[in-house]
């Protein structure tokens, strides 16, 4: 087994565990952290091809940089909705977020 | 799939290191606090940065402690101290949610690592990478993808006065 699939293999299961607290947990802000760590397991993907891949090349590292800005802005919004909703509705339980269904 | 493994310096490291990432992440979903969850996570994304240096990415392993263990995660941090978590602890169980979604992330995980088996990677890089890379991406960066890194400073700098527009207090109508 070499090092390449070790790693594709480490960033499966991340996204995995990621993939599962995003859908089971409760609480808003750790479904936000959930989704962070699958966003942490593609990087994981594209720094691995950027060094193991055919041709290995700085192309990877560029993309993981772009997915962190993305990831931050996404962080950022999303924690701006949740301190809104929050003003509103005072819960922070995904569940509880029905608004629309109504 | 053989499992000869040789135990070089890199496997040790990797070895280590994506053990601490995995425990860090399964260890998160089974705290009850959910400022503990956020540090278990942090500890989760300090293991990542590591294995980057393992991988030759100094430049994105210093941006990944620098984003999200010092931005993200105290973001995540302000947020929960912003919201109340009084019901923390007595999470009411939802089994046919959570037996639906390990199942459904087990079958993800088996045909992802299937597929990992099944193809063919090349055993010897064709050429490494350069050395000082923190140039060399800088470099890259303002050359070649110089448009793609103007957009994402837009894309940034709209969705942080988004942020700000969603979580300003509104004034209350006279």
């Amino acid at each position: 087994m070499n090092m390449l699939a070790s790693y594709l293999t480490l960033a499966a299961v991340l996204f995995c565990i990621g993939l599962y607290g995003a859908l089971t947990k409760r609480n808003a802000i750790i479904v936000l952290l959930s989704i962070e760590l699958m966003l942490n397991a593609v990087n994981l993907n594209l720094v691995a091809f950027s060094k193991y891949g055919v041709q290995p090349s700085l192309t990877g590292q560029i993309f993981s940089l772009f997915t962190m800005a993305i990831a931050a802005a996404e962080a950022a919004v999303g924690v701006a909705i949740l301190v809104a909703i929050y003003r509103a509705r005072v819960t922070v339980n995904v569940d509880e977020f029905d608004e629309l269904r109504r | 799939m053989n499992f000869n493994i040789e135990w070089t310096g890199e496997f040790v490291a990797f070895f280590v290191l994506a053990v601490c990432a995995i425990v860090g992440a399964v260890m998160a979903f089974n705290f009850t606090k959910v400022v503990h969850m956020a540090l278990s996570l942090a500890f989760t994304f300090v293991s990542l940065a590591g294995l980057y240096v393992v991988l030759d990415a100094e430049f994105v392993a210093f941006v990944q402690v620098l984003l999200y263990v010092g931005a993200v995660t105290i973001l995540m941090i302000f947020g929960i101290m912003m919201t109340k978590h009084q019901d923390e602890g007595e999470e009411k169980s939802r089994p046919l949610l959570e037996v639906l979604s390990l199942v459904g992330c087990l079958c993800l995980l088996a045909l992802l690592i299937l597929a990992i088996r099944d193809a063919n990677f090349p055993t010897e890089p064709a050429a490494a990478l350069p050395t000082d890379n923190t140039r060399e991406i800088g470099l890259q960066l303002f050359s070649r993808w110089a448009v793609p890194f103007e957009l994402i400073s837009v894309l940034l700098t709209v969705a942080f006065i988004g942020a700000i527009a969603l979580a300003k207090r509104e004034e209350d109508p006279k």
